[in-house]
């Protein structure tokens, strides 16, 4: 959540309306948890599929066995190569790992993603991971995986692996290719404004001066919003115990209360401060 | 800064509630409506829905746009944010049916990409002719050179010490066994994993695909120089045509790609590295995809014809007739009008 957050990860997208929606990149662990889910599909179908085909060889043989095989060695290319090209080019964008984890491709340059565009993002997994994992495979079941051929193919790997984690767009060499970038889409629900909440329970003895409201900004404000809606008691507790202490606050405790009181009150300042133009950043922005 | 505004005029509470009132059924109606559309299609959407989304879209990227100005609560900005964000993608995704875009494909995008590979595919083609000459010079010079080159499975008893028939005993009367068309589908499996391979490894400035390329001639060159003295030249020749010639201009031209790949990375001239190296990943990916259907070709073409027919004046026609049909499909004049 914290990263999600994470200014740094944060890209201007314009549409062509000139809005900039402001996507956040997918994280390096976000990804890599889409591929584990996405691997795990791959590979957990491609084992029913071929007991299946096992089992239908076994029991027909002769000219149905030999089919069996062709549409095993078939399925295994499309399950190798088709399985990321098929869903990335779907109305998602995204296979389901990484719809799971809440993300999506997207055309680096705000334009449409185009099938080329997949093609080329995924055909390139073949030398990221594939070709490693296969000669590494290879030599090992030969018997021939010496400690020179293991470091070789372990360096292979690693320079792709860490490949996304040495630029700041986070782009895998598939991604480089072809102009594309993941991005979490998460699904977010329209919650309930916490403004007004509880007010009617808290009657009349919250109320807060200028300059108590002026001690934060709007980064703090947010903080809040986050520590109210977490509502995690322990949490709540200590902070509303640090702005008490911070603002010099004599008035009745009440942790939830008095959060939730001056959450309001300090939002209400600052948006008005919002209509007259001034954005005060954070609790040290004083102008 | 004490001074209290009225209730009335721009008061923060009132402005705020007013505004998630009066837009929150069309973000709600546009979340439903993209919920529909993602998990079924539009066909799901009757003509008013359809025609209610563009309306919806532009209505929540203003109310984004208000609410970045005049509100601080984060999780209606956050959320209006992920839902434009969907809408976008969906109004601006890629809508044409599976249907037309194959037909596109086919028709237009896969020859076109071929044809901006010429250069390459002529570096490619001179490259695989260079390793043939190269391993057939060495080879007739010294057959020892055989084993290093081709490697023993593929060999398998066709070396130096194999006699004039037993070679020509691999080359006829394959017809009748069984497990060819499995021998067939594995080879389109395999050599499509090789040409993607040679298609990903033109990444690094293309020396990798280069080498695929003269590598695979080599093999060509050894197998005649082991065959020709035999005076089997011209039945290796009909032996190979029968699928040869779509499999070969298959992998050369995904070498052709991979090179196009790597130049672009090392000479990318006005564009920015990154631009030049996805422009050409781009134009390439239609090629590869096109690629892996003549390898499925050539995969058939060798299952079924090459260890049935035996003449090779047959195999030579087929293998020919091949070559043409793709050159033709390829690089043939076509009226120009087509946009899109």
């Amino acid at each position: 959540m914290a990263e999600y957050r994470d200014p740094a990860m944060r890209r201007r997208f314009v549409t062509p309306e000139g809005v900039d929606l402001g996507l956040t990149l997918a994280t390096a662990g976000d990804r890599a948890a889409a591929f584990m889910v996405d691997a795990a599909i791959i590979i957990g179908s491609l084992v029913l599929f071929t007991i299946g085909l096992a089992i239908v060889g076994a029991w027909f043989g002769g000219a149905t066995g030999r089919f069996a095989i062709i549409i095993w060695l078939l399925g295994f290319f499309v399950a190798r190569n088709g399985y990321f090209i098929l869903f990335e080019m779907g109305a998602r964008a995204a296979t389901p790992g990484k719809r799971r984890a809440g993300l999506r491709v997207v055309a680096r340059n705000g334009g449409r993603l185009t099938g080329d565009a997949v093609i080329a993002r995924n055909l390139m997994r073949e030398i990221e991971v594939f070709l490693p994992l296969s000669f590494l495979g290879y030599q090992a079941g030969e018997g021939l995986a010496d400690t020179a051929t293991t470091l070789f193919g372990l360096c292979w790997s690693g320079l792709f692996l860490f490949f996304p984690l040495l630029n700041k767009d986070r782009l895998r060499i598939g991604d480089l290719l072809a102009g594309t970038w993941v991005v979490r889409a998460p699904k977010t629900e329209l919650t309930l404004d916490l403004i007004g909440q509880g007010a009617a329970r808290r009657g009349p003895h919250y109320i807060f001066t200028d300059a108590q409201l002026d001690a934060y900004g709007v980064l703090e404000l947010q903080t809040l919003e986050d520590v109210i809606r977490q509502s995690d008691w322990t949490t709540m507790q200590q902070v509303a115990e640090t702005i008490r202490t911070k603002i010099g606050w004599t008035g009745p405790a009440g942790d939830v209360d008095f959060l939730q009181a001056y959450y309001q009150a300090l939002r209400l300042r600052l948006e008005r401060g919002l209509l007259f133009g001034r954005r005060r950043m954070d609790k040290h922005d004083r102008r | 800064m004490n001074a209290r505004l009225p209730v009335s005029a721009g008061d923060p509470v009132a402005t705020a509630r007013r505004f998630r009132d009066a837009h929150e059924g069309d973000w709600r109606r546009l979340e439903h409506l993209l919920a529909i559309a993602e998990q079924r299609s539009l066909k799901a959407l009757d003509d008013d829905e359809l025609m209610a989304l563009p309306v919806l879209y532009r209505q929540a990227l203003s109310s984004l746009s208000v609410a970045r100005e005049t509100s601080l609560d984060r999780a209606l900005v956050e959320y209006l944010e992920s839902l434009c964000a969907r809408a976008y993608f969906f109004l601006y995704g890629v809508r044409t049916s599976a249907g037309t875009r194959l037909a596109q494909f086919f028709l237009h995008d896969w020859p076109a990409a071929i044809r901006a590979l010429w250069p390459e595919t002529i570096a490619a083609l001179l490259l695989t002719l260079a390793g043939m000459v190269a391993a057939y010079v060495l080879v007739a010079h010294d057959s020892t050179w055989f084993y290093s080159i081709i490697p023993a499975d593929l060999a398998s008893g066709r070396d130096p010490t194999a006699s004039a028939a037993q070679l020509r005993d691999t080359l006829y009367g394959g017809g009748g066994q069984d497990g060819l068309s499995i021998f067939a589908t594995f080879l389109f499996t395999h050599n499509a994993q090789v040409a993607i391979l040679a298609f990903a490894l033109g990444f690094a400035f293309g020396v990798p695909s280069a080498l695929l390329l003269v590598y695979n001639g080599c093999m060509m060159g050894a197998f005649f120089a082991l065959f020709v003295p035999h005076g089997l030249g011209v039945a290796l020749g009909g032996w190979l045509a029968i699928h040869g010639t779509t499999e070969m201009l298959a992998i050369i031209l995904s070498g052709a790609a991979g090179l196009r790949i790597g130049r672009a990375i090392a000479f990318p001239g006005q564009r920015s590295r990154l631009r030049a190296a996805s422009d050409a990943g781009k134009g390439s990916a239609t090629a590869m995809a096109g690629v892996v259907v003549m390898l499925m070709v050539a995969g058939l073409l060798e299952g079924i014809g090459r260890q049935r027919i035996d003449a090779d004046a047959i195999r030579y026609m087929i293998g020919g007739a091949m070559l043409l049909l793709w050159l033709a499909y390829f690089y043939a004049p076509r009226k120009a009008g087509r946009h899109g």
